[in-house]
């Protein structure tokens, strides 16, 4: 028993209230084909805090935080059930575009996926699609950017001349976090966004998230336990398709009230 | 003793093994070589009858009864004319049909029936298009053996390879950009404007660029639908007559008298130069332009 008890990851931080909930998912259900991938899940994502989606492969994390802002509609027979309701309104009721949905609701992705364009373009490419800014604007809101994702040193002096392709892994990833938060979205989905990188650019992410979340509602999806510890403040444990158990990350991680979830985090499965 | 044994037993098992290596290698050698010796005696001999004949004249003379006086100044803007209207028709249609596959069509009967036939037409022998345009654009819309008849037919010919490899290099571009753009809150004519056709651009051009030197080298089709073997005019409009190098060729070896054979020769050699410089050019773009993800 102390052996498990040892085994469980730290807790960095203490447990934080509870906010207003920003995105409230209500009995959702996602097939892909026959094959369903979440069997009603309801879940209340807290804002300005960084809630944590964790499981084994194959849970279905990766579709929960792909249907909150409809990524999934871009996979061929991919069917939604239920509700995600964003600020009270379902993101799902017909009438709802769904490239509104995800100029508020911005997304990482698990490897870094830079446009082969400058890094300039990179940032800039989300703020022309909706509105018409001056060159100043545009300047001053890349650059905002790519300060607010702990880039803008690193890259600076060649902004318009380096491709993002050519940015090392860490730096591609906070290139794609830059380019989201630039059409300053009210959340951020970041689905395993360290999976790729080395650990001091993992670390990096890390401390950003930390300070982002002053303002922003990050929901990350990780199968690293102990990054689920260090950066979230509640964890929600999917399994199969179900969620398990949803709360404060440090009552999640040191007493969970499901032993399914007590074997996953003290590494018994998964 | 024993060990000793083994070691040179396993030696003698590695020769073998590395001389089965060598035989292979040299069969691929001799596959290779085959195709260009046969390749360079003919060029050697098309250089050797048309040398002669490699004179300015060859481009600006009209066809004509001595051979010192016939050139190919009617089919050289023959095939330019016919060439540049057929892409003016195949190219914008045939990326436009591979976007609309690629990035807007469902997955249904319908469109899976569309790729397979899609495929087939593009291994259709190139008389049978002759044909078609014979019977539509000749006969049913009344437009006679003119230049437009002729690049619409030849339109058809290259449609579906230009449908094809532009559909290849769309499928090039990683989904991971499109997702990336979609999150931005990007609509799908913006993913297709700003990424898609951007990234996929290199490699549709490579693809049109072949196309085109196929239909700049096609006789059959033209044949088929009556294009003149003796246009002593320049095509005024899309309504003239025309005729294009390949058949000016087939026309100037076909006589009796052989030294209209080294005018045909003469006449190979131009066009071989049109398509060096065509296929030259798309794997240039190929090389230079495209995005190594």
């Amino acid at each position: 028993m102390q052996r498990i008890l040892d085994t469980r990851p730290q807790i960095l931080h203490r447990a934080v209230a509870a906010t207003e909930p920003v995105l409230q998912i209500r009995d959702l259900r996602v097939w892909y084909g026959n094959s369903a991938a979440l069997r009603g899940v309801t879940l209340d994502i807290p804002e300005r805090r960084i809630t944590a989606v964790i499981g084994p492969s194959g849970c279905g994390k990766s579709t929960l935080i792909r249907s909150l802002n409809r990524m999934n509609d871009l996979i061929p027979g991919a069917r939604v059930e239920g509700q995600v309701l964003f600020r009270g309104q379902d993101i799902y009721a017909p009438g709802v575009d769904p490239v509104e949905v995800r100029v508020r609701i911005g997304m990482v992705f698990q490897k870094p996926n830079p446009f082969p364009k400058s890094v300039y373009e990179n940032v800039a490419f989300g703020l022309r699609l909706h509105r018409k800014l001056s060159r100043r604007e545009l300047d001053e809101r890349v650059e905002r950017a790519l300060r607010l994702a702990a880039l803008w040193d690193e890259v600076k002096d060649d902004l318009h001349r380096k491709s993002g392709l050519e940015l090392s892994g860490g730096q591609q990833q906070r290139l794609c976090i830059a380019r989201a938060l630039a059409v300053e979205p009210e959340v951020l989905l970041m689905d395993e966004p360290c999976s790729a990188l080395d650990p001091i650019s993992t670390a990096r992410i890390e401390d950003l998230m930390e300070d982002l979340k002053q303002t922003y509602t990050i929901v990350i999806v990780t199968h690293n336990m102990q990054q689920a510890a260090r950066v979230s403040d509640f964890t929600a444990f999917l399994l199969d398709g179900e969620l398990v158990e949803f709360g404060p990350t440090e009552e999640v991680f040191t007493r969970p009230r499901d032993a399914r979830t007590e074997d996953y985090i003290t590494g018994r499965f998964g | 003793m024993s060990v000793r044994a083994a070691g040179l037993e396993g030696r003698r098992r590695l020769e073998r093994r590395e001389r089965a290596a060598r035989v292979f290698v040299a069969v691929c050698q001799a596959a290779t070589l085959l195709g260009l010796v046969f390749l360079g005696i003919l060029l050697v001999d098309v250089t050797r009858d048309g040398a002669p004949y490699l004179r300015p004249e060859l481009l600006t003379h009209f066809p004509s009864r001595f051979p010192s006086q016939a050139g190919y100044a009617s089919a050289l803007v023959g095939t330019l004319y016919v060439a540049g209207i057929m892409s003016l028709v195949a190219f914008p249609l045939g990326v436009l049909a591979a976007v609309y596959l690629e990035e807007y069509a469902r997955p249904s009967p319908l469109t899976r029936a569309l790729e397979v036939n899609i495929a087939n037409l593009a291994s259709v022998p190139s008389v049978l298009y002759g044909l078609l345009g014979l019977g539509v654009f000749v006969e049913l819309f009344r437009m006679g053996k003119s230049v437009l008849a002729g690049a619409l037919t030849l339109a058809l010919l290259v449609l579906p390879l230009v449908i094809l490899a532009s559909r290849e290099a769309i499928r090039a571009v990683p989904f991971s950009v499109r997702e990336a753009a979609y999150a931005l809150g990007a609509t799908r004519w913006q993913v297709v404007r700003h990424h898609v056709l951007p990234y996929a651009a290199p490699g549709i051009f490579t693809g049109i660029i072949l196309s085109l030197s196929r239909a700049v080298g096609e006789t059959a089709p033209l044949i088929m639908l009556g294009a003149l073997q003796y246009v002593p005019f320049l095509p005024r409009g899309i309504w003239d007559y025309f005729t294009v190098l390949p058949i000016q060729i087939f026309n100037y070896v076909s006589l009796p008298n052989p030294e209209f054979h080294r005018v045909a020769a003469a006449g190979i050699l131009l066009l071989l130069v049109v398509l060096l410089f065509l296929n030259g050019t798309a794997i240039w773009l190929r090389n230079r332009a495209t995005i190594r993800w």
